[in-house]
C-alpha cells in the first residue's frame, strides 16, 4: 500500500501534508479507505470551526459503516473540499490527492512532529495485522 | 419468541457469575429520584376469564356511540379488505425486517408506503414510519436543529397546535436544550398571522411549525407563512392530516418553495381509533434533510442476477453501526400501522381519498351550521375549516359532554381547559361516515340539554 514519505500519519488513519503557506491539508489514508469500502457521503466541518487533536470533525459514511474522522493536530478550518459533496469517490480514488478532506491553520505546527512518519505508520499497520 | 421465566436457582446463578448479590444492585446507576415506586392504577394480576372479561368491557367503550370527536383521531370508514389483509400471517409482526433475504413482502410494501406518503405530502423522501404523529414532530424539530449543527435551537410552536402535540414536543426536545417559542393566534380567524412572524423569531430561531388543519380544524395561511418563515432564516415543519392532504395543498407546495419536513399521524388512513392506538407518526422531507431523517428507510436495489429487490438502506447512520453518534435512537417502526395505511390509500385512490375528504367538510359544515341554529350555541371563528372546528357553548362543556355520552353521542373534545380565554368551547368533526340522521339527533339532544 501507498504511504508517502511526505506526510505524518495518526493512528487513527489520518494523514497530515504542511504547504508552504503554513497550513496543513488533512485526509484518510490508503488504508483507511480500503477498509471503509466505497464512501457514499462526507460531512465536512464549516470554514473557521476551531479543533482540538482527536476531535471528531468529518463524518464519512460508506456502503458498510458511518466513521468519525479525527483532527489530527489542533487548529482552525481554513478551506474543505467541497467537490467531496457530489463526488465522494474521489477519497477512494486519490486518497492522498483530490480525495483530501479540509485544511487547518494550525495552533502550533510543532504538533505535528508527534505524528507517525509513513515508516512508523506502515509498521504499525503490519504490527496490527499480526495475530 | 418465547417467554422464559427464570427460576431462582437462575437468577442466583447469573447474579453470582456478575459478581453481585441482588438485582437492585444493577440498576444503582438510576438515581432514586427518577424511579417510579408503583404506577398508579395498575391492578396485580388477574386471570384469564378475568382479563376477557375486562377486554370484552372495554372494547364497549368502543362501540355503540355516534362520534363527533376528531382533535387527532378521526372516525373515517376501513374498507373491508384491510383487516383481512393484516391478519395474514406473513405480515404479523411490528418490527423492522432487517433480514432482507427473508423479508421481501415487507419491505416491498414498506417501500411502497414511502412511495405512497411522499407522493400525498408531495416530497422526495419518506421514512418507514415512527411512533406516532406527536413524536414524528419532535424528530422533525431534532432534524432541523441537527442540520444547522446545533447552533440554533429555537423553534416556533403556534398556539392553536393540537395541545398534546406542543406537550410531547417539549417533553422530548425541551430535555435538549432546545426552547420552544410559542406564537399566538389571530383571536378572529384562530389562525398563525404571517405579518408578526419576526416578533418571534429570535437570532436562533430555526423552524417554524405550522398544522394544517391547525388544532381548531381550520385552515392556516400556509403560503404566505412558508415564505415569511423561509425570509427570516428557518425551516418550515408541516403538522398535517394526511387525507387533508388529497384536497387541500401538501407541504411540498406550500409558498415558492415548499416546506422542508412533513408529519403527522396516519391514524385517518385506514386505522381504527382503538381507544387511542396503535397508530403512526410518518414523517417525510426535502432533499438536504435526507441524512437526518430518523429510523429506517426501504430502498429498491438489484440482485447480483439483476433481479429487484428491497432493502434498508442509509443504515450507516443508525444506532446499531454508528452507536452513540447515531443520527436517532429511532430502531424501529410501526410496521402493521403502515401496512394498513398502504393498503387504505391504494384501494381508496386519490379519487376516494378525495370524495372522503369532501363528504367530511360538508358534514361538518351542516354539524356547525345545525348546533349553532341552537339559541346560545356560536361558532368561534371565521375562518374556512376542513371537518373540524370550534364551536362554544353557553355553558361549561364537560357536563354537557356527559350528558351527551349517557346519550350515546361523543359530542366532541373539551377544549376549554386548554384555551380558557376562548370560553366554554368545544372542538366538533363529523366525517363521512355521519349522516343526515346523526346530525338531528345530535342537535335535538345538545338543544335539549342547553333550553330544557
Amino acid at each position: 500500500m501507498n504511504f508517502p514519505d511526505e506526510l505524518r500519519y495518526r493512528h487513527t488513519h489520518e494523514w497530515c501534508l504542511l504547504a508552504d503557506d503554513g497550513t496543513v491539508a488533512i485526509g484518510i489514508t490508503q488504508h483507511a479507505q480500503s477498509e471503509l469500502g466505497d464512501v457514499v457521503y462526507v460531512e465536512l466541518p464549516d470554514i473557521g470551526t476551531a479543533f482540538k487533536a482527536g476531535d471528531a470533525a468529518v463524518v464519512i459514511e460508506s456502503v458498510k459503516a458511518a466513521a468519525d474522522v479525527f483532527a489530527p493536530i489542533s487548529g482552525s478550518v481554513v478551506a474543505r473540499n467541497d467537490d467531496l459533496t457530489d463526488h465522494p469517490e474521489l477519497i477512494n480514488e486519490a486518497p492522498y490527492g483530490k480525495g483530501w478532506l479540509y485544511r487547518l491553520q494550525p495552533d502550533n505546527a510543532s504538533e505535528l512532529d508527534a505524528l507517525m512518519s509513513a515508516d512508523d505508520y506502515r509498521q504499525s499497520l503490519d504490527n496490527a495485522d499480526t495475530p | 419468541m418465547p417467554y422464559i421465566p427464570n427460576t431462582p436457582d437462575d437468577v442466583s446463578y447469573m447474579l453470582s457469575a456478575l459478581g453481585v448479590t441482588d438485582i437492585e444492585e444493577l440498576f444503582s446507576e438510576i438515581p432514586e429520584t427518577v424511579r417510579l415506586a408503583e404506577i398508579e392504577g395498575l391492578g396485580s394480576g388477574l386471570n384469564e376469564s378475568d382479563i376477557a372479561a375486562l377486554m370484552k368491557q372495554r372494547a364497549r367503550n368502543d362501540e355503540g356511540r355516534i362520534c363527533f370527536t376528531g382533535a387527532g383521531a378521526y372516525d373515517h370508514y376501513i374498507p373491508a379488505p384491510i383487516g383481512h389483509l393484516l391478519q395474514r400471517g406473513e405480515f404479523y409482526s411490528a418490527y423492522t425486517p432487517y433480514q432482507a433475504e427473508a423479508s421481501q413482502g415487507t419491505l416491498q410494501i414498506i417501500y411502497e408506503f414511502q412511495t405512497l406518503i411522499s407522493r400525498l405530502m408531495a416530497m422526495p423522501i419518506a421514512n418507514a414510519s415512527l411512533y406516532d404523529g406527536a413524536s414524528a414532530l419532535a424528530e422533525a424539530v431534532l432534524m432541523v436543529v441537527r442540520s444547522s449543527h446545533g447552533k440554533k435551537r429555537t423553534c416556533l410552536v403556534p398556539e392553536s397546535l393540537h395541545p398534546f402535540y406542543r406537550q410531547t414536543l417539549t417533553s422530548i426536545v425541551g430535555q435538549q436544550d432546545i426552547h420552544c417559542a410559542s406564537v399566538p393566534f389571530d383571536e378572529k380567524t384562530g389562525l398563525l398571522n404571517p405579518d408578526v412572524l419576526h416578533h418571534y423569531a429570535e437570532d436562533d430561531a430555526c423552524a417554524l411549525i405550522i398544522g394544517q388543519p391547525n388544532g381548531f380544524g381550520h385552515l392556516e395561511a400556509v403560503d404566505d407563512l412558508t415564505d415569511q418563515a423561509h425570509k427570516l432564516g428557518m425551516a418550515v415543519i408541516g403538522v398535517v392530516n394526511p387525507l387533508a392532504m388529497s384536497v387541500i395543498k401538501p407541504p411540498g407546495q406550500w409558498g415558492s418553495a415548499g416546506a422542508d419536513i412533513a408529519c403527522g399521524d396516519g391514524q385517518p388512513l385506514g386505522l381504527p381509533l382503538s381507544s387511542g392506538g396503535p397508530y403512526f407518526g410518518f414523517l417525510c422531507a426535502q432533499k438536504p434533510y435526507l441524512r437526518q431523517i430518523p429510523g429506517r428507510i426501504v430502498g429498491r436495489t438489484h440482485d447480483a442476477e439483476g433481479r429487484n429487490g428491497f432493502v434498508l438502506t442509509l443504515q450507516a447512520r443508525e444506532q446499531h453501526i454508528r452507536r452513540a453518534r447515531a443520527t436517532s435512537n429511532i430502531c424501529t417502526n410501526q410496521g402493521l400501522m403502515l401496512m394498513a395505511a398502504t393498503f387504505y390509500m391504494a384501494l381508496m385512490g386519490s379519487e376516494g381519498m378525495e370524495k372522503t375528504m369532501a363528504a367530511s367538510h360538508i358534514h361538518t359544515h351542516d354539524l356547525r351550521q345545525r348546533l349553532c341554529s341552537i339559541v346560545g350555541v356560536e361558532p368561534v371563528f371565521d375562518s374556512p375549516y376542513m371537518y373540524e372546528t370550534l364551536i362554544r357553548l353557553p355553558i361549561a362543556p364537560a357536563p354537557v359532554l356527559e350528558a351527551l355520552a349517557a346519550q350515546n353521542i361523543e359530542g366532541g373534545w373539551n377544549v376549554e381547559p386548554f384555551h380558557p380565554q376562548l370560553g366554554h368551547v368545544i372542538l366538533v368533526c363529523a366525517t363521512e361516515m355521519r349522516t343526515h340522521d346523526h346530525i338531528e339527533r345530535y342537535h335535538a339532544a345538545l338543544a335539549a340539554l342547553l333550553n330544557p
